[in-house]
């Protein structure tokens, strides 16, 4: 459904996409996860035909993005990243008019239907610019299915809202990622885990990892930081672990330390025998949540190091 | 034609909920009413006025020149700045349609605000005899008609520089009256200012169409500058998915 080659773009002589390829099938939900400026609103504009890549080839739906943009973009739903509303016009109204630029068939009683599918269906007739930001979120989202677009595109979906508007709009995007290709960004790995059949990683115009969220779980399991207390102090524990084969920076902390392990290995287990086993108690064994920072640190150490091998 | 027929209307109906848009056509109404009531109670009873059609299109086109801009400075400056044109870029539409669309949407609503002024001419011709011109009116209205299509044209060009709505309106403003003064440059006599006092825009209004006398010549002035500013202004639009 979505088929990207060697995609780059430039803002000028600044780089922000560098030779992107990367595939998704139907039916897939396929996450993009990077932090703040890694190229994903870019990638994705390229995508639905707002603007046209530097260099490369883009292939939505089996349409180019530059030769057949408006095929493309009659296939495709899309949600940027600032929900973009008209305030003075109500819910019905601006979909009514994106519907019928979009020529929606029967579009009075489809506007009822995704009103109703993203929970609007009380508040068609309130004015846009009245809507909370969880609720604008939603009629974008309205605004995207609308057309029944074979290809699904959001850009950070969850970004500003508070967590019980996050968890609806995510079971959403589920849901209706159930009969389509949907592709959303997000800069939270968690919810990337949570939504996504595969994630990329991106970071700097470069995608560093690409897998599902379980394998990339545990091949980011070392990236995690297991916090230790116990009842001896910090430094004798510090080199009590240190001694384990498996422990890498060893930081001291109030009444503990704090550990990382190699790649893709649970030190947990071995950490928890070890404490046992030297006969302390064992206060606290936690792993910290892995911050994203930590794994795109990790694994552009990685591809550097790949890269200098080569 | 569908889409740009959407757009339209949808700039159409926009501009009855738009505060800019009433306070423009108060201005407009009230001054010609001003001048209007001026005429009549001094100038027609003293002898000093001929009954003219005509008597309040001189300061109606120093204003439309000042107003429209503001008319038509949202319109693609505050899709940028708002996002939304994000939206209508990546729905399948062609850049110059949005561009035509909007555009004959604020046509649409400047004739309604210039058939609106036809109540003055009317009211001059119920009151005197044996009335007034009607062919001279006619012909000033359609000049005044195809000045206003290209005040608007030019007006959404500046809009569609900017994601500032004010900016937008400078500049058409900026535009407008440097195209007014160079109308000037025919006092000289070398090919290069007669040449440059062919852009005075309001010497092909002033010239033929007020006096009465329709040449094709100046519709065509007025029609190819409508066009290039919004053949510009869509080229700039579309420059904006390549930067
Ligand atoms: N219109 C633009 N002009 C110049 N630089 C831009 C523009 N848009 C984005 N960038 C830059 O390109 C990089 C990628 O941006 P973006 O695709 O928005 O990242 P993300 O969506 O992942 O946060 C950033 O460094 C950003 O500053
Ligand atoms: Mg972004």
């Amino acid at each position: 459904m979505i088929q990207v080659k060697n995609l780059s773009k430039s803002y000028g002589n600044f780089p922000a996409l560098s030779e992107i390829s990367f595939q998704a099938k139907r039916g897939e939900i396929l996450g993009f996860l990077g932090p703040n400026g890694a190229g994903k609103t870019t990638t994705m504009r390229i995508l639905t035909g707002y603007m046209p890549p530097t260099a490369g080839s883009a292939k939505v739906a089996g349409f180019d993005v530059v030769e057949e943009s408006l095929e493309v973009r009659k296939r495709v739903g899309y949600l940027p990243e600032t929900v973009p509303i008209y305030p003075e016009l109500s819910a019905r109204e601006y979909l009514r008019f994106m519907g019928s630029l979009r020529r929606v068939e029967n579009l009075d009683d489809r506007i009822d239907e995704v009103l109703h599918k993203v929970g609007l269906q009380d508040r068609s007739e309130s004015y846009a610019g009245n809507l909370s930001k969880g609720l604008r979120q939603r009629l974008g989202l309205a605004q995207a299915l609308l057309h029944r677009p074979e290809v699904l595109i959001l850009d950070e979906p969850t970004i500003g809202l508070d967590p019980a508007q996050i968890i609806g709009v995510r079971e959403l995007i589920r849901e209706v990622g159930t009969d389509r290709t949907v592709m959303l960004s997000t800069h939270i790995l968690s919810e990337a885990q949570q939504i996504c059949d595969r994630v990329l990683i991106i970071h700097q115009g470069r995608i560093l990892a690409e897998d599902t969220p379980t394998n990339l779980q545990s091949q980011l399991a070392g990236a995690e930081r297991i916090r230790v207390r116990t009842s001896s102090d910090s430094k004798s524990l510090a080199k009590l672990l240190g001694k384990l084969p498996d422990t890498e920076e060893i930081k001291l902390i109030e009444g503990g330390v704090e550990v990382s392990g190699p790649p893709g290995k649970d030190i947990r287990p071995i950490i928890a025998r070890t404490i046992v086993e030297a006969d302390l108690d064992l206060l606290e064994l936690s792993a910290s949540s892995v911050s994203l920072e930590r794994i795109f640190l990790q694994l552009t150490e990685e591809q550097n190091a790949r890269e200098d091998s080569e | 034609m569908r889409i740009i027929s959407i757009i339209a209307a949808r700039e159409f109906r926009r501009y009855y909920i738009s505060p800019i848009a009433y306070a423009g056509a108060a201005i407009i109404f009230i001054i010609l009413g001003g001048v209007f009531v001026m005429n009549i109670g001094f100038g027609l009873p003293t002898g000093s006025l001929r009954p003219d059609g005509r008597m309040v299109l001189q300061p109606l086109v120093i204003i439309l020149m000042l107003v429209t801009p503001a008319f038509t400075m949202r319109l693609l400056a505050e899709e940028q700045q708002e996002g939304t044109l994000e939206l209508l870029l990546t729905a399948p539409v062609r850049d110059w349609e949005v561009v035509l669309g909007k555009w004959l949407g604020s046509f649409g609503f400047l004739l309604v605000i210039l058939a609106g002024t036809w109540i003055f001419p009317i009211i001059i011709n119920r009151f005197t005899v044996p009335g007034i011109d009607q062919g001279a009116l006619l012909s000033a209205y359609i000049g005044l008609v195809a000045l206003v299509a290209a005040l608007l044209a030019i007006g959404l060009f500046a809009s569609s520089l900017f994601s500032n709505q004010p900016a937008a309106y400078l500049t058409a403003v900026g535009i407008t009256l440097s195209l007014w003064v160079v109308g000037g440059m025919r006092a000289g006599s070398s090919a290069f200012s007669q040449a440059i006092a062919y852009l005075g825009i309001l010497n092909h209004y002033y010239d033929n169409l007020y006096q009465g006398v329709i040449h094709l010549t100046d519709l065509i002035f007025f029609a190819s500058l409508t066009a290039l500013a919004l053949f510009l202004a869509s080229q700039v639009v579309e420059s904006r998915r390549w930067r």
